[in-house]
């Protein structure tokens, strides 16, 4: 009922465009992995390579030890939910359900009986005798999640199943799944272009980014310490503070860097890096906004977003970067005013040219 | 807003804001003018002479339902009747099945299946005088290209457009040649309606190709079937160029169709009231198997 999946150098190309490029990956029995990057990044090459719907140009594809990338997308244990749900149109719910396990020749009443399962599980029991399209968007979700469930497999793969649902039924149906990861503790892969979604929902994240795997780590791991620049600017809202740096020197603490009009601020990144770091990487909680002549570094108000529990305050300062700061309860500010920014040194990110970062010696 | 147009929203407003402008009428009635002259007067007119005793230069004496018991009365209409059902019979059913499996041998996205598909949709463009020529010197006895192939094998060839038993079925062969195209046509594009993550449910369900062919893909192309059927029975009722030009409705009025025979008595005979007759009982013979097999696919199709 679980499935330990390993891909192993895989690349994939589609005619003269490289996809996926000499990959490598292993998710553990029962983990929840959501495979998380921008549109065209190869997340769902990757998943459907795994499913057995695109064939793999090169490496391997094992579950549970066992290489199945020469299988048949039904001989591989796997169950799919589609992001279009991909229900068949003109049978009823119970025969959607049943159509996979009668394929295989499971016994009819053992089939009934999962199906009614699955239905009791997903609150789709009055639904069954209808057809797909008497069915509202979640209610047909829930049917292809229940499509899957019955078929009882080593792994689920879901490919951005709540991005065709509307934001309530999105956050509410995302609690449900997790609630399903803990109920079935199957394997399940999650592919989705939402940093909610991925953070919410995942025991690790994967985030890909141009045909490659970027970071893999927890949710806390992938916020707090990105591996990259990419992996700082994707995971996050309101996306991380990014300042060039102007200079940096080694300072027993940490590393100093200086940035905008030559203020400086005290990092604890290891000295050993100062003659790579190119940005300064913040994000808005870190910030803090104090009155003018107080902090860091200075700036006026430019604009203002509140947000009922916080507000952000967009600040411009003298060189004309904008840096978000994140005020927690209801904002004094108002657009025009002159403020001081001071930056949570111990919470600062430093990235090389090349985007590969440093961060703070201590666990910050 | 101009003054006049100020002038003609306050009318309508007056008038209610669902009130009609009969101006717009304008734009359909160029369509309007040709469905009435040229569709809905010929439909009356037509039942109208179907009670007289016509002929092209006088409308003679109402004779009530005279054309058609004369019409029923006359062996040799019975005889088109019946051809017209049997040639149906032998046309629409494999007009269907052919163009359906032609159209799921070439739904593919290859070189070779664009051709193949052009190929067998190019018969439908050719005129029914070429389709028939074609044809005949496929028929033809002693040198035809089936009489070739016959005597490869030191054998007799049937005569097909003089056999009673063979010339309806060689129209039949000649018909479904020529008009393949549409049904393929039309069935290529209903499977290509068929989302493809549909298909990959079905691989994900073990399905396999028999299973999928018959429980995803025929039942989501039901519809086009209702269709093609429809279409096809409504053409193949009105069979008249293929019968003329290659047996001339022979062996003893076999392949006589219902056109033929109304051309027969209205444009040869010049008894316009009886070939208007004829006309209608064709009409309604399209009308009631068209009906019939809309019905017939309704049943059992939630809504």
């Amino acid at each position: 009922m679980t499935a330990q999946i390993d891909v192993t150098n895989v690349s994939k190309s589609f005619g003269s465009l490289r996809v996926i490029e000499n990959l490598s990956l292993s998710i553990p029995a029962r983990e929840f992995v959501v495979f998380l990057g921008p549109s065209g990044c190869g997340k769902s090459t990757l998943l459907r390579m795994i499913a057995g719907l695109e064939s793999v140009d090169e490496g391997e594809i094992a579950i549970n030890g066992e290489r199945i990338d020469h299988l048949p997308p039904g001989k591989r244990g796997v169950a799919m939910v589609f992001q279009s749900y991909a229900l068949y149109p003109h049978m009823t719910v119970r025969q959607n359900m049943a159509f996979g396990l009668e394929n295989v020749g499971v016994a009819k009443a053992t089939i009934a009986a999962r199906v009614a399962d699955a239905a009791r599980m997903l609150e789709i029991g009055h639904l069954l005798d209808r057809k797909p399209g008497q069915l509202s968007g979640g209610q047909r979700q829930r049917v292809a999640i229940g499509r899957a469930v019955v078929k009882e497999p080593d792994a689920f793969l879901f490919d951005e199943p709540l991005s065709n649902l509307d934001a309530a039924l999105r956050a509410r149906t995302r609690i449900e799944l997790a609630q399903l990861h803990q109920r079935l503790r199957s394997t399940m892969i999650f592919v989705t272009h939402d940093q909610v979604e991925a953070m919410t929902l995942a025991d690790r994240i994967v985030v890909m980014n141009n045909r490659r795997i970027e970071q893999i780590g927890s949710p806390m791991a992938i916020y707090d310490r990105p591996a990259t620049r990419f992996v700082a600017g994707f995971v996050g809202t309101p996306q991380m503070n990014f300042l060039d740096i102007r200079g940096a020197a080694a300072r027993p603490e940490g590393l100093e860097v200086r940035l905008g009009d030559d203020f400086a601020v005290r990092t604890r990144v290891d000295p050993a890096a100062a003659e790579r770091v190119a940005t300064f990487g913040i994000r808005a909680e870190a910030v803090q906004v104090r009155p003018a002549g107080q902090g860091d570094a200075d700036g006026v108000v430019d604009v203002l977003e509140r947000l009922g529990d916080r507000a952000l305050a967009h600040v411009r300062l003298a060189d004309g970067a904008v840096v978000v700061a994140n005020e927690i309860g209801q904002t004094r500010l108002s657009v025009g005013d002159r403020v001081a920014l001071r930056f949570d040194a111990d919470k600062a990110h430093l990235f090389d040219a090349a985007g590969v970062a440093f961060h703070s010696r201590s666990a910050p | 807003m101009t003054d006049r147009a100020d002038q003609r929203a306050r009318w309508r407003e007056a008038a209610g804001a669902d009130a009609p402008d009969w101006r717009n009428a304008l734009f359909v009635a160029p369509y309007l003018f040709v469905f009435a002259t040229l569709l809905a007067f010929p439909l009356f007119w037509g039942v109208w002479l179907s009670f007289h005793k016509a002929d092209f230069f006088s409308l003679g004496p109402f004779i009530g339902f005279g054309n058609y018991v004369r019409l029923f009365h006359d062996a040799v209409f019975l005889q088109a009747i019946e051809n017209t059902f049997y040639f149906v019979l032998l046309t629409v059913p494999a007009l269907a099945l052919i163009g359906l499996f032609l159209a799921l041998a070439l739904n593919a996205n290859t070189r070779l299946a664009t051709i193949l598909r052009s190929l067998f949709f190019s018969s439908s463009v050719l005129s029914v005088t070429i389709v028939t020529l074609i044809w005949r010197f496929v028929f033809i006895p002693q040198y035809g290209m089936l009489a070739a192939i016959f005597s490869l094998f030191g054998a007799e060839p049937p005569a097909f457009l003089t056999d009673p038993n063979l010339a309806m079925i060689a129209i039949a062969i000649t018909t479904i040649w020529w008009c393949v195209g549409l049904p393929m046509m039309l069935f290529l594009a209903a499977l290509q309606q068929i989302p493809g993550d549909v298909y990959e449910a079905a691989a994900l369900d073990n399905a396999s190709r028999w299973r999928t062919l018959v429980s995803i893909t025929l039942p989501s192309i039901r519809r086009t079937f209702v269709l093609v059927a429809i279409v096809e029975i409504v053409m193949q009722f009105q069979l008249f160029g293929q019968a003329w030009l290659m047996t001339r409705g022979g062996p003893n009025n076999l392949t006589r169709p219902i056109v033929l025979h109304i051309y027969d008595i209205a444009f040869r005979r010049w008894d316009v009231g009886l070939g208007a007759a004829a006309s209608e009982v064709l009409f309604a013979l399209i009308l009631v198997a068209a009906m019939l097999q809309y019905l017939a696919s309704r049943r059992g199709d939630e809504p």
